[in-house]
Parts: C-alpha cells; structure tokens; sequence
C-alpha cells in the first residue's frame, strides 16, 4: 500500500506537469512566475510553476512561510496577476473564471461581515450574484446543515466560536455551488482539536459534493490527511520542489494516521520540505 | 466602592455604585468654586453701589449678600440663573419674544435644518472622495481649508449676498450651520468607507461584485459606526453655527439674538440662561443622535 501510493512520485516539476491525470483538468498552470514590486526591490514569489489539477481532486500547497503557495492560490483566484506564464481555469483565464464565478474561496480569517447574521453572511454571495430569494433560503439551509450550524442562522458572528465561523465562511463559499473550493489555511488560527475535527468533517464534505478542492496548508499531517496530491513548494523563489501522490480510502478517518502507510507519506513530505531548505533560515 | 455586602441590591447600593455620587460630588465643587467667584468678582461693584448710595457702614454678611443678588452681575450665581430660567421657559408664554422657548424653537429649527444639509454634503462628499482618487486630492484640501476661515468672519457676508437674492429667514443660518456641520460627516464618514480590511474587500472581489454592491453591501455599514461619532460632533457644531449667524441676523431672535441682546443692555443674567439653553439643546441633540445609533447598532448586530 505504502509502494503504491508513491509509485507516481515525481522528482521534479516537469515530471509533475506531465503526470498523467485522469479526467478533465480543472486547474492548469504553465511557466508561471510572479514578482512583487516592493519598497525594497523585486521580490519573486513564484518561479516557474507547472502544476495541474484534474476535476475531484483535493490537492494541497505546503511549504514553509514565504514560499509562494498562498500567492499561487491568488493568483488562480485572480487576486494577483501572474508576471509570466499562463494559469487556465476550466480553458479560462483567471479573470473569466472570476466573472463566471467558478470557485469559492475561502479566507484564513472568517471574514464574516459583523453585521451580518449568519444566515445573511451566508447569503451575501447569493445576494450579490442575484439569486431568488425562496432559492437563496434553500441554498442558505442546506449551507447550514452541510456544515453543521443548524440553529444559528440569526446568530451574529460574534456569537459564535472560531471554528463555528470558519465553517459558516467554508457554507458561504459553497452557497453558490461552484466546482471549485480554493481554501487558503482555513484552519489556520485554530487550535488542533478543533483543527481535526473540521479536518474529518470537510474530507466528508469533500467526499459528498465531488469537489475539486485547492488547499494551503502548512501543516503537514493535515495535508496528508485530506489531499489526494500534496505539492510541496519551496521559499526564495517560490517553485513547486515534488508533488506527491496520496490515495488513501476516502471513507478515511483520522485514525489513518496512526498507520504505517500514512506517516510513509508524511516522512515524504517532511522530507521534501527538509530538501528546499524550508527549515534552515 | 460599595462597602456593603454585594448581595444586598438596594437603593443605597444602586446610587454608590453608579455615577451619581461621583456626579453630585463634582456638581457640588463646581457650585461652591461658582458662589465664590462671583462673591469675588461682584465685590467692587458693590461696594461701588453701596458708596453711591450713601451707605459706609456694611457688614460683610451685607457685602456678600449684595453681590450674590445684583441686577447686573460679572458672574451671576446658578440660583440667579436658575431662577431666570424660570421665569423665561416656564412662567412666559412660548408665544412671547420674551421666552426662552421661543428662542430654543428658532434656533432649533435653523440647526436641524442645517444639521440635515450639512450630514448630507458630508456624506455626499465622502462618497466622491473615496471613489474618486483625482477628487481626493483636489477636494480634501478645499475641504480642510473650508474650516480655518474663522466662522463668526464668514456668517455675516453669507447673510449679506444671501438677502441680495431674497433669500432669508431659516435657510442662510442653516447654511452656516450646514457649513459647521459637513466637515466632521466628511471627514468621519471618508474614513468609515475606507475602513473595510484587504480580506472583506478581497471577499467581494471573488464573487466578482459590482463597485456599486461593494459599496452598498460592505462599505456603507463597515462606515456607519465612524458617520454617527461624526454625526454627534457635527450636529453640536451645527448649534454653534446657527447661533453664530443669529448674532448678525438678530432680528429673528433665537438664542444668538438673546446673546446680543444680554451683552448689548449687560444683562449677564439673560446670556447665561441663554448659555445654558443652548447647551441643554445641544445636549438633547446629541443624545437623540445617540439613540438613532443605539437603535441602528442593535439592527446591526453590536454586541450589547
């Protein structure tokens, strides 16, 4: 089991770009490289990235801070413009993509407006996009039950947990049903019981939606956990170092942690973050 | 601050534990510093009085005592003030020129007036500003300049062109009172529209959301609690403004006039009731400003 799920282990990124994938590729990035004008000179944050990403698929960015994996989930979101190379989206730029609204991201912080119920933050997608009123209820509903927040839809966020609020903003993002789900470390500022707990709950989410989802994380049994690729990525430029394959059975619970073939994978990743020099400055 | 036990909620508990001792206390202070200043400050005249009346041989109780109840004080004592009060709101008719209420009325009307058209320019301004980067800095500066020129120079030209064109009674105070009041809303209310963070912004941004439901759906409640702290400042200012322009257009009265008039005939104990008038106005005005607020912010969701 443990040979199996590295058999398509990829040692540089060409070899990422050209592994094979199943199904119609979602995501697909080409040369892509980013530099920041700041008040200290150019900075580049991306460097070269090829990476695909085919439909159902849960792939996860790690790397150490700086690297680049929430600046490449930026920019497939079109929050930043590439300086060079192309990312397609669905055979779409970013900015098509954008204005179709094909993916849902979800943010670090909830980012709930505070004068919004829970219910009404929900809806703001909806609103804005201009769906009915009796639809956007429904949708509202299911958004609600899907992330377990039933009976707190006249809450205003500030009654409500950081894990309650990071599960209401993870509804708003699927409100409006896109195929795509970018989460940028959602479960960033949240402490490991809480973490775990949302971890096992969006892999079910996952599982029952069909989603392709994007996700940063920086830590590493998360990644392992949740993704069926994880894209190790290292800092100064930001590239892609290896991209590892992981297909454990999707009715997973996080017991599979404990397993040989789970910390097989895990020592890999450590491993290749180790190799970009992620832990020695 | 209460040595009584805490479990013992009565009404003795209830007044050490707020504010009204700490209140009465200062009250108390003031009154006694005030008594004692007009004491000192109303010697002279009246000794001046009791020599033009022949008389040399006062006590000092007689002495203090005179200067505690003269017609026409440097300080009059709050009972003095009190008590024309008392005279002007209660006992005169609010019909009559000689009432206070009366006065409170057309000033009132002037500042609300001005209050409304003063908030709406503010925001109107804001508005450009913030979504207008040349407008930002061609407006802002104009708008900061708009304040140094000292009110009580501007209030009488406004009243001279304004009448050249017909226009008088209510509307050329509001305008001065509008002229206090804008700035404070714009200034408050920029501010407020800016005050959304990169990530609520960036939210909008995904689901590719118009300028126009960025502005009505984030950046007009993120501004609200900003426009109201603006909206208490401004709508005391506006009270200053009209009062400023009543005392080049007297002939309306409104507590500018009384003001002019006290200080014209020295009639100290008529400024300060008017004084006190207009800052029980005032008050009254920022209070109902605060319950607008109060009233918005639990709509929104505030915590309590």
């Amino acid at each position: 089991m443990a040979r199996k799920t590295s058999s398509t282990k990829a040692k540089s990124t060409d070899q990422a770009a050209l592994t094979p994938i199943s199904g119609e590729k979602v995501i697909a990035c080409e040369g892509l490289s980013l530099t920041f004008e700041t008040a200290d000179g150019p900075v580049q944050a991306l460097s070269g990235i090829d990476l695909d990403i085919a439909k159902g698929e849960f792939v996860s960015l790690i790397g150490p801070s700086g690297c680049g994996k929430t600046t490449l989930l930026r920019v497939i979101a079109d929050l930043e413009q590439p300086t060079d190379g192309s990312v397609r989206i669905n055979s779409m730029t970013p900015n098509e993509a954008r204005l179709k609204r094909a993916y849902g991201y979800v943010f670090q912080a909830p980012a709930l407006y505070p004068w919004r119920t829970i219910a009404k933050n929900i809806a703001l997608p909806l609103e804005i996009m201009g769906f009915a009123k009796e639809d956007r209820a429904e949708r509202v509903r299911k958004g609600l039950e899907l992330v377990n927040l039933t009976g707190f839809e006249n809450k205003f966020p500030w009654q409500l947990s950081g894990g309650m609020q990071q599960r209401a903003s993870i509804a708003r993002a699927l409100s409006f049903d896109p195929d795509l789900l970018l989460m940028d470390e959602p479960f960033g500022a949240l402490d490991e019981i809480v973490r775990d707990k949302l971890n096992e709950q969006l892999l079910r989410l996952w599982e029952k939606t069909q989603k392709t989802v994007v996700f940063v994380t920086h830590s590493i049994p998360e990644a392992v956990f949740l993704s069926t690729k994880i894209v190790v990525m290292s800092p100064r430029p930001g590239k892609i170092h290896d991209v590892i394959a992981c297909n454990f059975p999707k009715d997973r619970t996080l017991d599979i942690r404990e397993t040989p073939e789970f910390l097989d994978v895990a020592n890999r990743v450590r491993q290749g973050l180790r190799e970009g020099h992620s832990y020695v400055d | 601050m209460s040595i009584e036990a805490p479990a013992s909620r009565g009404i003795v508990a209830r007044w050490t534990d707020g504010q009204t001792i700490p209140v009465l206390i200062v009250v108390l202070v003031i009154g006694v510093f005030w008594y004692l200043g007009a004491m000192w400050l109303n010697a002279d005249l009246q000794r001046d009085l009791f020599a033009n009346g022949g008389k040399t041989d006062y006590t000092t109780a007689e002495l203090i005592e005179g200067t505690l109840s003269q017609e026409r004080p440097k300080l009059p004592t709050p009972g003095q003030i009190i008590a024309e009060l008392q005279k002007t709101v209660i006992d005169t008719a609010p019909t009559s020129k000689r009432s206070l209420v009366y006065h409170g009325s057309v000033t009132l009307s002037a500042t609300v007036l001005g209050f409304l058209l003063g908030s709406m320019l503010g925001m109107v301004l804001a508005v450009l500003v913030v979504h207008a980067r040349s407008l930002d800095r061609s407006l802002m500066p104009w708008v900061v300049a708009s304040q140094t020129i000292p009110i009580i120079a501007l209030a009488p030209m406004v009243i001279v062109i304004m009448n050249q064109f017909d226009i008088t009674g209510l509307v050329p105070k509001s305008i001065i009172a509008a002229y206090l009041s804008f700035f404070p809303v714009t200034v408050g209310m920029v501010k407020g529209l800016r005050s959304p963070d990169p990530l609520q912004m960036d939210l909008m941004r995904t689901y590719s959301a118009s300028r126009m439901q960025v502005f009505f759906m984030l950046r007009v409640p993120a501004s609200l609690p900003f426009l109201f702290a603006s909206l208490k400042v401004a709508v005391a200012a506006s009270l200053v403004g009209t009062v400023v322009a009543e005392l080049t257009k007297s002939e309306d009265g409104g507590f500018g006039a009384r003001l002019l008039a006290g200080s014209y005939y020295g009639q100290t104990i008529q400024i300060w009731a008017a004084l006190f008038a207009a800052a029980a106005c005032a008050w009254m005005l920022v209070t109902a400003v605060g319950v607008v607020e109060r009233g918005v912010s639990k709509q929104m969701g505030a915590r309590p």
